[in-house]
């Protein structure tokens, strides 16, 4: 990486600290300074030279101002590099800015700093050793990658969880610098997955992505911890993790949508979903539902953990953030059954109303989806009329949508919608608006009748373009039904004079020539006038022009021929060879000197009846890429792009997710023994596995239990799912508690501890995990546990 | 993940640049140029590009571009939306986001972006935290901080960003404690020649302004939260609260921030406070306009602030108008014609009425203007949403507390 970006950069720094001229003067609102080059730069450095925090600062700011115009001031490394040890911070913090972006040229020199980032390192302000470590790893000198590596193992068990989250954005940039690294630092990256701070959570899987995506073993244990974790990850760590989740239960888990299974599963959860708007009873409905599917002959058991990563990122379409609501809706997309797709709709046309480019960005992804699935948006179809103030490309994605969502009942809507695009004063935008008429013509039969009339109309525009746009696709409209539209089709030979555009006039030969035994006077005619005119047309009329011949001196030899060798003599010295190669292709098909075999089927070749075209969206081939990715947006591969990996024909096996948790009764607090138990219970439910808990019992639900006995046969099953249900109750009673210890956080283990418990408030009704069958042997766990105990 | 960003002034100026991995050169953006020139409008500018060894992602704010270089897959809204963050962050910062306003406070502005992308990925964004590391200028602080020579940069970590709740920090403290609600609807409408409604809807957000002292827990609920089927919430609101109980229920941000938004879809039936009634006629050379506004469904509101704006034909030379209220302003050289209103009188008759001149040999034009419209209403939330209470928990203070409700146009357009 640091070659491929170091060769712009040479071309830069060429002409180096000579190319400080004098300034152009916009910089005088933030103090004039900017005189002679050479004086002002000594300046400089007598000023960092100088031993007043005052002027360092006032030079530093000054530096940096230069650096953000994009100058070249390399050549104080030395004076600044001096006052990394300053003891203000401001100063130090503008010097930091400074080494990082010249450390790469000054690799000498910058060794200087580094013992004072060691020494930073050490500091009892995490701030202080964050930025040290920030520093020290964004300078780009493989020298010091093992300082760098020995650096980074000591912050990645940092009490602190924010110097733990620099330590993960330092894993890739240390990468990138030496990918021999990467054993080293898979071990690392292996240890922060595990961390349960929802702070570090996000960016060890940034890490993960950048180093060792394949590596989806690291995964497993982590999964349900990041799953339940989510909600309360900032937005952007949301982000990543929902993206490398969607790969993940790519390759883990079963194909919901597999073939012969679609209909139980769509009718399954389109029940379960009317009944969520009313959320409370949500879990109950899943078991009942789990239940019911099971006593299908052939069942598909949607996994439990996909289940989960199914709930945990719905509430996330809420979030105001677009870029995680568009991940949900790719999760949804790729992953989900195809009955809960539609969940995601909503939101997505929410984010319309957002900025420019998000409208941009999500109305593309619409286009791809609506493409094949029209009638997710069908009830949506109004969000996507345009309106006048909208830029032209948002425009021609509206269209593109609307002529997708087009169907037998809404066709009508829709066209008149388009009477009015029609008439714009963007012209570009009313040659878009007629193809999407095409394409709705074409596409429902009912309707294409009224279309043709309508676009016929249009052929008498003043506006050259409308009428070229028109013209090309009427052609298109009549090579599927021609039998029915003399017509039109004679009303087009007509405009084959008025017509100037060449594409158009190209179209209205074609179609002359396709169909010329529908009138055959005016074909001749007109191939008349297009060999006089032959020389001053454009490549594609000619080419035209040479077909058309070919076929009349077939279908009416007798007064096409001499003017069709006429026509063949003239693109013999044509200057396009194009033309020239066609012209003798053609000859010798059809004005042969001597008898070839070929020239019998000449006919067979020409008049052949060719199919109609069909007209797709172009947002159709779309597909092949992962929703709201940069490749789809371009439709290319990108750098760096990882193809979505298909459903795996026979999930493997999920245990591997499973994770020790501790005792119950290890645990001092009798909330969280609560909520641990609650998990073991549900999980045993779904995994079977029995499971004895300290605090079992009690009320628990009837029918619930009803359920699972009737669903397994183990004797331990009727037990925990009690629990279960206790536990649901226990944590709902526990809200208010919990919502107070938040108010009261402030050191950094309680907050550790409390995310996680806030987590499970309000991931409360389904969180699952595995059961607790033997005390823990994890050492993490234990420490964790330790933790806990050392708190309350 | 963003490599680089490029901040360019209207006329093409790349007037600030941060590299964040190895440094890109500026020639970069001459592919953006291109694309720029290409563009009928600057709005037009396509958002993601291509070139041969970086992708560029842009956004157009304030007559600024924003462009990041990447060289990597990185999902497009991820970098868009974090550059609006950006933009968001400094008009936060400085109380606007323009060039000078950023070439003024160039200093701050670096430290910002050094402080929010680390090796290119998103580190610290939350406002309340940036502002606890970095303090925003300010003119008693400068001199304060002259005098004192106290630094700018907080050397303690905020304590926000290592709590469950890093939007807010501790220890805030105010003499008056105050909270204030401001629920502000838009009507999006495309009304057509005869005056039905082809499209409408209702867009809104509630923003809020907080001064609280402590860890106040608020509990805000509605008259008639059904009314909210699609809703986008601040992270502070607990979404299972809502989900089980709509009940808003959160712990807020300090200052101003925006709690909710919310979409009304086109199902349920919008009032529409005005009607519009454009009549063109055009000939060869000339044409004449009429155009007459009233009242329509304003549920006994005065409409304020109403203001109708067409973009006339690129052959319109002139308009001879007049208004029987408020004033018209017809711009020659970008063709839009203005009639401010004002507020909207239910006894008189709004009419501007008169000929216009065009271009000779042009022909008349092929469509007839589209009309926007602006207009506000106080007091009225056109949903019919209403706050029930707010209830605060976890601190003894009563807070003094209030509700505007307020309806606005938002693209209101009347097409003729």
């Amino acid at each position: 990486m640091a070659s491929a970006s170091g060769t712009p950069y040479s071309m830069e720094g060429g002409h180096g600290s000579s190319s400080i001229h004098v300034d152009d003067g916009d910089h005088e609102a933030s103090g004039a300074f900017f005189t002679t080059d050479t004086t002002r730069l000594d300046e400089l450095k007598t000023q960092l030279d100088g031993s007043k925090d005052n002027q360092k600062l006032e030079a530093m700011k000054r530096i940096i101002g230069m650096i953000a115009k994009g100058r070249h001031v390399a050549s104080l490394f030395p004076a600044v590099v001096k006052n990394v040890v300053s003891k203000n911070l401001e100063i130090k913090k503008l010097v930091y800015v400074y080494l990082v972006r010249y450390a790469e040229e000054e690799q000498d020199l910058a060794l200087l700093s580094i013992s004072t980032f060691q020494k930073a390192l050490k500091d009892p302000n995490q701030l202080i050793r964050a930025s040290a470590l920030r520093v020290l790893s964004s300078i780009r000198v493989p020298v010091i990658v093992p300082i760098m590596m020995l650096s980074l193992k000591e912050c990645v068990t940092d009490m602190s969880a924010f110097v733990r989250k620099t330590a993960a954005h330092a894993i890739p940039k240390l990468y990138s610098l030496d990918p021999e690294q990467k054993d080293n630092l898979i071990e690392i990256i292996e240890r922060l997955l595990k961390d349960k701070t929802t702070l570090v959570a996000g960016s060890a899987v940034v890490a993960f992505e950048e180093v060792c995506p394949e590596r989806i073993d690291l995964v497993h244990k982590n999964y349900r911890k990041l799953c339940n974790l989510l909600v309360d990850v900032e937005d952007w760590g949301q982000v990543a993790i929902i993206n490398m989740l969607t790969r993940y239960a790519r390759s883990q888990f079963a194909n919901p949508n597999a073939e012969g299974q679609e209909m139980g599963e769509e009718k399954f959860y389109s029940s379960e979903n009317d009944e969520n708007s009313d959320s409370d009873s949500k879990d109950e409905d899943q078991a009942a539902g789990k239940e019911t599917e099971k006593k299908k002959k052939k069942p598909y058991v949607m996994d439990s953990d996909h289940r989960l990563l199914l709930q945990s990122t719905k509430p996330l379409l809420q979030s105001r953030n677009t870029a995680v609501v568009m991940s949900v809706a790719q999760l949804y997309f790729h992953t989900a059954p195809s009955g809960e797709i539609s969940q995601v709709i909503r939101p997505l046309i929410r984010l319309l109303r957002s900025h420019r480019e998000v409208q941009t960005v999500v109305l593309s992804n619409i286009a791809t989806i609506s493409a094949s699935r029209k009638g997710m948006f069908e009830s949506f179809l109004k969000s996507f009329y345009v309106v006048s103030s909208d830029p032209t490309h948002i425009k021609m994605l509206k269209l593109e949508i609307l002529s997708n969502l087009a169907s037998e009942t809404n066709v009508s809507v829709i066209l008149r919608e388009f009477q009015t695009y029609v008439t714009s004063n963007d012209k570009e935008f009313v040659a878009a608006t007629i193809q999407a008429i095409g394409r709705c013509a074409s596409n429902i039969d009912e309707v294409s009748d009224a279309c043709l009339v309508g676009l016929m109309s249009l052929v008498s525009h003043r506006d050259e373009a409308v009428v070229a746009e028109s013209v090309v696709v009427i052609k298109t409209l009549l090579q599927m039904r021609p039998s029915e539209q003399k017509e039109s089709i004679i009303q087009m030979a007509k405009l084959a004079d008025r017509v100037q555009v060449p594409m158009a006039k190209a179209s209205i030969l074609w179609l002359i020539g396709e169909y010329s035994d529908r009138m055959p006077k005016i074909a001749p005619d007109v191939l008349r006038k297009m060999a006089k005119s032959f020389p001053n047309e454009e490549d594609i009329v000619k080419l035209q022009v040479l077909n058309l011949s070919a076929k009349l001196c077939l279908t009416n030899p007798k007064q096409t021929k001499l003017l069709c060798q006429y026509v063949l003599n003239m693109a013999k010295y044509d200057l396009n060879y194009d033309i020239r190669d066609r012209a003798r292709f053609l000859r010798t098909l059809l004005v042969p000197a001597e008898k070839t075999p070929l020239s019998k089927y000449s006919k067979k070749m020409f008049l052949a009846a060719k199919p109609a075209p069909v007209l797709q969206s172009t947002f159709k081939e779309r597909e092949q890429w992962q929703m709201g990715s940069l490749s789809h947006m371009l439709n290319t591969q990108v750098n760096g792009f990882k193809p979505l990996p298909d459903f795996p024909d026979e999930p493997p096996d999920p245990s591997v997710r499973n994770v020790e948790v501790e005792m119950p009764w290890q645990s001092p607090s009798k909330a969280r023994s609560k909520k641990r138990s609650k998990k073991t219970g549900l999980d045993a439910f779904y995994d079977s596995e029995s499971s004895e808990v300290s605090d079992s019992g009690s009320s628990g639900s009837e029918s619930r239990s009803e359920e699972s006995g009737s669903e397994e046969s183990s004797g331990a099953e009727t037990d925990s799912e009690a629990t279960s249900g206790e536990g649901t109750e226990e944590s709902d009673s526990e809200e208010l508690s919990v919502s107070v210890d938040e108010t009261e956080t402030s050191d950094e283990d309680s907050s550790e501890e409390e995310s996680e418990a806030s987590e499970q408030e309000r991931e409360r009704k389904r969180v699952k995990k595995p059961p607790a069958t033997r005390p823990s042997k994890v050492s993490g766990l234990l420490k964790l546990s330790a933790l806990t105990s050392q708190r309350r | 993940m963003i490599h680089s960003l490029f901040m360019i002034n209207p006329s093409g100026d790349i007037f600030m640049e941060k590299h964040w991995r190895s440094v890109v050169s500026k020639s970069v953006c001459d592919y953006f140029f291109e694309a720029q020139t290409k563009a009928s409008s600057p709005a037009d500018v396509p958002p993601v590009l291509a070139t041969p060894h970086h992708y560029l992602i842009s956004i157009y704010r304030n007559e600024l571009y924003f462009v990041a270089v990447l060289q990597k897959e990185v999902q497009p809204l991820f970098v868009i939306e974090f550059l609006h963050r950006v933009g968001d962050v400094f008009t936060d910062y400085f109380g606007a986001c323009t060039e000078l306003v950023i070439k003024d406070h160039y200093v701050v502005v670096y430290e910002l972006l050094d402080e929010m992308l680390d090796n290119g990925y998103p580190h610290v964004t939350d406002i309340n935290v940036l502002k606890g590391m970095i303090r925003p200028p300010t003119v008693l602080g400068a001199v304060v901080d002259t005098v004192t020579g106290r630094s700018r940069m907080s050397n303690t970590l905020p304590s926000g960003q290592l709590s469950n709740i890093p939007w807010r920090r501790q220890g805030v403290k105010y003499a008056n404690n105050e909270a204030y609600f401001d629920v502000v609807e838009e009507i999006d409408a495309i009304i057509d020649k005869s005056g039905t409604t082809v499209q409408s809807e209702v867009h809104g957000s509630i923003e809020c302004a907080m001064k609280l002292s402590g860890m106040p827990d608020l509990t805000m609920t509605f008259m008639n939260p059904r009314l909210l089927d699609d809703v986008s919430f601040h992270p502070c609101i607990r979404y299972r609260r809502w989900e089980s109980e709509r009940v808003l229920s959160f712990v807020p941000p300090d200052g101003k921030f925006r709690l909710l938004s919310y979409h009304i879809g086109s199902s349920s039936v919008v009032m529409l406070p005005v009607w519009v009634k454009p009549v063109f006629s055009f000939r060869e050379g000339s044409g004449s306009m009429d155009l007459t506004v009233g009242p329509k469904q304003t549920m006994g509101k005065q409409v304020e602030d109403l203001v109708l704006t067409m973009s006339m034909p690129k052959t319109v030379l002139n308009c001879n108008l007049t208004c029987t209220v408020g004033n018209y302003l017809f711009d020659p050289t970008t063709k839009i014609l203005k009639w401010h209103i004002g507020k909207l009188n239910p006894q008189k008759l709004l009419q501007l009425k008169g000929s216009i001149s065009l271009q000779s040999g042009g022909g008349p034009p092929d469509s007839n203007p589209t009309t926007e419209v602006q207009f506000r209403i106080s007091q009225l939330a056109v949903s019919g949403l209403k706050v029930n209470r707010l209830d605060l928990y976890g601190e003894k203070y009563k807070p003094f507390k209030g509700v505007k409700y307020t309806t606005k146009a938002g693209k209101f357009q009347v097409r003729a």
